[in-house]
């Protein structure tokens, strides 16, 4: 059982992001770190090889001048190596060239059963990279999973829905988009984060991929910032310490509210 | 100066059309002289009228059978599109609506947008607007390439009108070969049982973070007091990750954005990444213990206090008002 764990490497979201006003993308100059979204799906493939018996992780990144201080912490968690893909035609990609390049990480690996993900980066939020990766690979996608099962030659999840949640299959290989919360993610032991400092890291730029700089970055997004201003601000109202009745306070706004 | 022809991915909610889709359809009577639906599902007829009457002439629909909506949708859609050739596609930035377009975007080898909360037309170009960093900033972004464009909406971020349309005709469109995505099938279907109204349609949310101490808690306070206040229960993306509630609740950035009129934090800090799903709402009522948390910078009542000694003391004093 081989998996491929797709890991971004994101500013902390503890600082306050800004974008660059020369080149309208958010700013990466700070240390990268390890998307927390991203630990339950390496976490979950950690598991899924265990259970299994045989096999091993691999992470597929994209980032920025080599970064790989996001992918040692995933690598201490227990993953066996990884591909990061690093290229300056990247700076500007959107979610499809993303998926482009994260597709054909898939590719060069080879050998690989199931690709995981997250639901979708704290930084980017699209949503839509695993889909557009499952297409490009011609991979079914079963998404928003928030539970997993893989044996048979088959994968068995349970997709949020609206309404509750829905029991989806498909034969392997597939991807596979994990919810925050699926598993607990563990903390890399010393041991691991000795150990993490030696695993390889295949270092490649998108020639190595068979892409084109048209099909990525700010050529492939085929997209232009046009405008960016500041949103309306919201007031802070009433602020009040609990003396031990500030419920009635609360009882009294909810009143005027006629909630109550 | 509109576009000429605007499809909008209808989702259903039971046997109705999904209030964001209604929202999607209004919208787009503004900007293309066509409105269109494309819809994945097997009940299509029922659906004429409602999205007839908020602008849609025609409804495509495509019963995925026991495939996944989004996977049949993006096949089928990429048919459609070629013999249709529409403008512009909005999708929902819901489960299936982000598949569907994740799909669509890689078929068609085109870009797509996701999470706008504004679309507008400017000459024959096509603007969606996005909030970033928490909501402070707004940026507009212009499709650059040729047609189709693609946008994930946030529900809730245009009102729902009856455009006063009669019914739409339904143009029923065989399932196309999804290739090797056509082998995720649906094996079975649960409806969790909710009681109350829907997270994203409440007019009371409350919600719970970080500050309840354990998974435990959510029941007494979070819900509880939603139940009193006939009101739906949320959640920071703090609890989600660790594990006390399932996704569905997480109200943030990555997660539902909801706009009710009165939305109640409980323990919970307010960082930028939840602030942006419920800064929207007419009334904000926090209660935290840390006084200089950012969620008393949006709220109209703010409470410093220990969420585990007033909120029982709120609850009793509600109870003895009904």
């Amino acid at each position: 059982m081989n998996i491929a764990v797709c890991v971004k490497q994101i500013p902390d979201p503890a600082v306050p992001g800004e974008l660059d006003p020369q080149t309208k993308t958010l700013k990466r100059e700070g240390k990268l770190i390890l998307d927390e979204s991203d630990s339950f799906g390496v976490e979950m493939a950690l598991q899924l090889v265990d259970k299994a018996g045989s096999g091993e992780v691999t992470l597929i990144s994209m980032a920025p001048n080599n970064e790989v201080s996001g992918l040692r912490t995933a690598l201490a968690m227990g993953a066996a190596k990884a591909v990061l893909v690093s290229d300056p035609a990247l700076a500007g990609s959107d979610a499809l060239s993303t998926a482009k390049v994260l597709a054909k990480a898939v590719e060069r690996i080879g050998d690989i059963d199931l690709v995981l993900t997250a639901t979708e980066s704290t930084d980017g939020y699209t949503g839509t990279v695993p889909a557009q990766i499952a297409q490009l690979i011609d991979w079914p996608s079963l998404t928003f999973a928030k539970h997993v099962e893989v044996g048979d030659g088959k994968v068995t999840i349970q997709r949020q829905t609206e309404a509750g949640y829905d029991e989806v299959e498909a034969t392997l290989p597939a991807v596979v988009s994990v919810t925050a919360g699926v598993v607990e993610p563990r903390y890399p032991s010393f041991k691991g984060i000795m150990a993490a400092k030696n695993k390889p890291v295949d270092e490649c730029a998108i020639a190595d991929l068979g892409l084109n700089a048209d099909d990525v970055g700010w050529a492939g997004a085929r997209q232009e910032i046009i405008n960016i201003a500041a949103a309306p601000a919201r007031e802070a109202g009433e602020k009040i310490e609990d003396d031990g009745n500030a419920h009635e306070r609360v009882v009294a706004f909810l009143e005027a509210l006629k909630v109550i | 100066m509109g576009i000429a022809k605007v499809w909008v991915y209808a989702e259903t909610d039971g046997a109705k059309p999904h209030s964001s889709t209604l929202e999607l359809l209004t919208k787009a009577r503004e900007l293309g002289d066509t409105v269109e639906a494309v819809y994945v599902g097997a009940d299509a007829d029922t659906l004429a009228g409602p999205l007839g009457e908020h602008g849609a002439t025609t409804v495509y629909a495509v019963d995925p059978g026991d495939g996944l909506p989004g996977v049949i949708g993006a096949a089928a859609l990429k048919e459609l599109v070629a013999t249709h050739q529409p403008d512009l596609i909005l999708v929902a930035q819901s489960y299936d609506g982000r598949d569907a377009i994740a799909r669509l975007s890689a078929v068609l080898d085109r870009p797509v947008i996701t999470n706008g909360t504004a679309v507008s037309v400017d000459a024959d170009r096509v603007i969606v607007g996005t909030a970033a960093f928490g909501g402070n900033t707004l940026v507009d972004t212009a499709f650059t390439g040729p047609a189709p464009y693609l946008a994930a909406i946030r529900p809730k971020s245009f009102p729902a009108e009856p455009s006063g349309g009669g019914p739409a005709t339904v143009e029923k469109v065989a399932a196309a070969d999804a290739g090797r995505a056509g082998a995720a099938k649906v094996l079975e279907r649960h409806v969790e049982e909710r009681e109350g109204p829907k997270l994203e349609e409440a007019t009371v949310v409350v919600s719970g973070g970080r500050g309840l101490g354990s998974a435990e808690a959510y029941e007494p306070l979070v819900e509880e007091l939603a139940k009193l206040l006939h009101g739906a229960s949320g959640a920071s993306r703090a609890i989600v990750d660790a594990g006390w509630v399932p996704y569905a609740k997480q109200v943030g950035q990555t997660g539902k954005v909801v706009k009710p009129k009165l939305y109640v934090a409980l323990g919970i800090s307010g960082a930028t990444q939840h602030l942006v799903g419920m800064k929207g709402s007419d009334n904000i009522l926090a209660i935290n213990k840390d006084g200089e948390a950012p969620i008393f910078s949006v709220a109209d009542l703010g409470v410093i206090g220990d969420i585990h000694k007033v909120v029982p003391k709120l609850i009793e004093a509600i109870k003895a008002k009904q």
